[in-house]
């Protein structure tokens, strides 16, 4: 992960290079990032995924200069803002409590910003009315914050921070006090306004499906360290290791030991899969819905353990003869249904499996 | 009447009634006070039929006049100065995590709270009695000046208060929306923070107008204030006139509250 | 919380923003308390004042008096019985308005939200409402043609009117009339934080009323009524216009007497003396209290 200090292309946006940050000092000191490098597109739709302190809000707030990095450094379109306050970087944040003034109305909160650089009024009010249009909010120009419901709250957070036209717009986990039926529209809505503003985003959040169905590129942090960066197919398909395999969607895990170009699991059975280049022991990272369950004889048999139905899906529990164990899912209607106790051919789709050291 | 109660874990026997005897109390002799301020007849010992004739009286006294508008004076002053530097203080020593002393501004701002009025007063007659000596000047600048140091704890508590609730996100939203740290004051900190301020500047007032043993020490000859010189009116016997100013100090008192209920209310 | 100040200029911001607050008040309120502290030991002045010369006289004079005639010393008996009266009816005081302020706290405080805030501005209107006026208030109700006394004679319960005023008696109803409401207050926001379902859990547990109120209530608002007696008796033991206006001159307590050294009496190192001590009994109070709520309240 570790990158040049020559950035030769201009299409970065956000170029974060070996940023840390430590809290406190001496054996109280808490490493809230470690040594984090990434490289943010221009236009680009970017996720900061992983579990709650990961690290990936305090990378959030450096970038931002609400916090100042212990060490590395960050540029933006090349140079140099580390030590920048927030108030002169072309940086906006939509923050996760919204911190709409309440003092304020709706239009007041959106050009607060452009009023701040000392805009003049006349073109606040049009850039105001304009924002608003985007976001569908003009009928409620004159309300206070408080006097709106939670998604149009949301939407003028949204509003306010696109309002000075940011170089990169930073989301903090902006969608977690919304209900699922109004997160998904506005899931669908940022991806929109992204595409119109051609704004890059760096989205913060915590939620694997959120991050797969939005962005372009998606960043694993696990413990302050950056785990991997990629599209989401490859973020889904390959993962890099256990933690990314088990953060992003359901995995089975099944542990073996390379022999002959082949895998041997736990209850002797030899698996053909790619291996990759590992050697020695390994674990199989295999997705639910790449296990086929058959009546007859297959790869391997088990004993199903739990049934759970799930309308379209049913999961299927399936005790191997070492003990462990696999989740299958499989369409409700391809299949008989099998029950509790039935043993039962268990088939792996080879090449979808990812091997990843142990 | 006959319908049985339910059991109410949060009744104790007998609370309730001498509760509402605490507040038939604490209300019978202020109502009574503000009856008799209306008497129409000559004495407080006789019942004279209603009328405002009291509150002509009082109204028509010079030294009711001077009192009345000295006591103002010094209450405007002493809220003002109490309340900016409280507001001040309460900024400095709130929402910034601990540092080194802060017990010891505390302390220092709550102390009039704390030490006995009396001592306080007794301590400013000392001090100011060798000033006025040293310095040939006895104008109203010595109970302005002890007023608004009584009153800066009374000013500085709801400040606080108010500070502590406020969220500092708002602050680095600001900043982020380009705002510079004096205009975040000025367009974010200060405005959410006027109801506190002005909260506090009518506690701050109602304080100083009510202010009597510091005053009575404090003050040179000829600069009673209103509570001063019903206090002196005491020495002969008490007179309806003396009624008629309280009731229309306690209205003062009285109209003050509900605003400062209103004002921090309204923006919660 | 932001952490983008370091350690160094908050601290700094703090103290500067904070200079004028502490300025005006170490120049009229803390710093004066100095100097009474220093004309304590100094001689007493010809007419009034003092004379810069170091002298015990003051506090001497505290607890003894000495012969003009035969210079023996003795107690001074009148002093003695002024700090008594002012501890006892400072104790009464506090007693007395605990009895009402705590049940008064609990119907406020177990009133419904809405009728809660009316309940609680009534007691804060009196509160606010200046010492005087409430002291002239209830000498209406205590004077010998007051209400009480004509209400009493009207009923045929007594043929002469009682005489209250400018007795004990009197400073003490006065004193529990005006300083009812800092009793309540502090009891109402601890029962206010009071979780109820204690209570359910304890008459669950088949505690009586009575053993829920000493064994689950009162323990847990002890702090809140720790603050309440400190707030009542600290003031009571200073009390200065209540004593002066119902007491009549002679049922004299500390706040008087001290006035009266630099008044009539004009004895001012005997008036800081008695000053610096009433300080030091308030403070000693104080750490008590602040003792006893840290013990009881880790977390406050």
């Amino acid at each position: 992960m570790q990158r040049g200090i020559c950035i030769l292309s201009t299409n970065i946006a956000v170029d974060a290079r070996n940023v840390g940050k430590i809290y406190g000092n001496g054996a109280g000191a808490v490493t809230a990032l470690g040594d984090v490098s990434i490289a943010i597109e221009k236009g680009e739709f970017f996720t900061l995924l992983g579990p709650s302190g990961c690290g990936k809000t305090t990378l959030l707030r450096c970038i931002a200069g609400f916090e100042t990095p212990t060490t590395g450094t960050i540029h933006l379109s090349g140079r140099d803002i580390t030590y920048d306050p927030p108030y002169q970087r072309p940086v906006n944040t939509v923050f996760q409590s919204y911190a709409l003034f309440p003092h304020l109305s709706v239009a007041q909160n959106v050009g607060f910003g452009l009023k701040m650089q000392g805009t003049p009024a006349s073109d606040v009010a049009k850039a105001v009315e304009r924002v608003l249009a985007l976001v569908k909010l003009e009928a409620f120009a004159d309300r206070l914050p408080q006097q709106l419901s939670g998604g149009q709250q949301q939407r003028v957070a949204l509003a306010r921070a696109l309002a000075p036209e940011p170089e990169v717009l930073l989301l903090d986990e902006p969608l977690s006090a919304l209900d699922l039926k109004l997160r998904k529209e506005m899931q669908s809505e940022l991806k929109r306004l992204q595409t119109e503003t051609g704004i890059t985003f760096i989205f913060v959040t915590h939620d694997q499906e959120e991050a797969l169905t939005m962005s372009n590129r998606i960043g694993v942090m696990s413990a302050g360290a950056l785990l991997q960066v990629g599209t989401p197919h490859d973020i889904y398909e390959s993962p890099v290791n256990r933690f990314v395999a088990d953060f992003i969607g359901e995995t089975n895990f099944l542990e073996g030991e390379v022999e002959g170009g082949q895998v041997r699991i736990g209850t002797g059975d030899l698996l053909a899969v790619d291996l990759n280049g590992e050697t020695g022991g390994v674990t199989l990272a295999i997705r639910p819905e790449q296990v086929s369950v058959k009546a007859a004889d297959a790869q391997l048999s088990g004993k199903i353990t739990e049934a759970t139905y799930l309308g379209t899906d049913t999961h299927y529990t399936i005790g191997l003869g070492d003990g462990s164990h696999l989740v299958a899912r499989v369409q409700s209607n391809s299949v008989a249904a099998f029950g509790v106790g039935d043993t039962v051919g268990i088939a792996i789709d080879a090449k979808a499996v990812q091997v990843l050291k142990s | 009447m006959a319908k049985r109660r339910a059991f109410d874990v949060t009744t104790l026997p007998g609370f309730t009634t001498i509760a509402i005897l605490a507040f038939v109390l604490l209300y019978a002799p202020i109502v009574t006070l503000v009856i008799y301020s209306f008497n129409g007849g000559n004495s407080v010992n006789q019942w004279g039929g209603f009328s405002l004739q009291w509150y002509a009286i009082a109204a028509q006294n010079e030294a009711v006049q001077d009192a009345t508008a000295r006591s103002l004076i010094i209450a405007v002053w002493a809220s003002v100065i109490s309340t900016t530097v409280a507001t001040m203080a309460a900024l400095g020593t709130t929402r910034r995590g601990k540092f080194k002393g802060q017990t010891i501004i505390y302390v220092i701002i709550n102390q009039p709270l704390m030490v006995p009025e009396i001592v306080t007063a007794v301590s400013l007659l000392i001090f100011f009695s060798s000033v006025k000596v040293a310095t040939g000047y006895s104008g109203l600048g010595y109970l302005i000046l002890a007023h608004s140091a009584f009153c800066i704890p009374f000013a500085y508590l709801p400040i606080k208060a108010r500070l502590e609730g406020m969220d500092t996100t708002m602050e680095t939203a600001a900043a982020d929306l380009y705002a510079t740290p004096w205009q975040s004051f000025r367009y974010v900190t200060l405005p959410l923070l006027l109801p506190g301020v002005i909260a506090g500047a009518m506690l701050a007032f109602i304080i100083s107008l009510d202010n009597v043993i510091i005053t009575e020490f404090v003050k040179s000859a000829g600069q009673d204030t209103l509570p001063t010189y019903m206090l002196g009116q005491l020495r002969r016997a008490l007179t309806p006139e003396v009624n008629a100013i309280s009731t229309a100090l306690l209205g003062l008192t009285v109209l003050i509250l509900t605003l400062f209920v209103f004002v921090t209310k309204k923006w919660d | 919380m932001s952490r983008q100040t370091p350690g160094r200029s908050k601290g700094l911001n703090g103290w500067l923003l904070s200079t004028p607050a502490l300025i005006l008040l170490l120049l009229a309120a803390s710093g004066p308390l100095l100097i009474v502290a220093v004309y304590s030991v100094l001689e007493k002045g010809d007419y009034s004042g003092v004379r810069w010369i170091l002298s015990g006289e003051g506090w001497f004079r505290v607890l003894f008096e000495k012969d003009i005639f035969d210079h023996t010393i003795s107690l001074a008996d009148a002093n003695l019985s002024i700090f008594w009266r002012s501890f006892k009816l400072s104790i009464a005081t506090t007693v007395i308005t605990f009895a009402f302020g705590l049940p008064t706290a609990w119907f406020i405080a177990t009133r419904p939200a809405k009728s809660r805030a009316f309940w609680l501005f009534l007691i804060t209107i009196p509160f606010w409402t200046n010492l005087l006026i409430r002291t002239f208030a209830i000498m209406e109700v205590i004077r010998n043609q007051g209400i009480l006394n004509t209400f009493l004679m009207h009923f045929g319960l007594i043929s002469e009117p009682i005489q209250i005023l400018y007795t004990d008696t009197a400073v003490l109803m006065g004193m529990t009339y005006v300083y009812l409401p800092l009793m309540v207050l502090p009891l109402y926001a601890a029962i206010d934080r009071f979780d109820f379902r204690l209570i359910e859990a304890g008459y669950d547990l088949y505690a009586s009323r009575w053993q829920v109120l000493r064994g689950v209530i009162l323990p847990i608002i002890k702090p809140g009524i720790i603050a309440g007696c400190i707030l009542v008796f600290i003031p009571s033991l200073g009390a200065y216009v209540t004593p002066r206006v119902l007491g009549g001159g002679k049922n004299m307590m500390i706040g008087n007497f001290i006035e009266l050294q630099f008044g009539q009496g004009q004895n001012w190192p005997l008036g800081a003396a008695l000053s610096t001590v009433l300080l030091l009994v308030v403070l000693v109070s104080l750490l008590v209290y602040t003792r006893a709520s840290s013990r009881d309240n880790p977390n406050g």
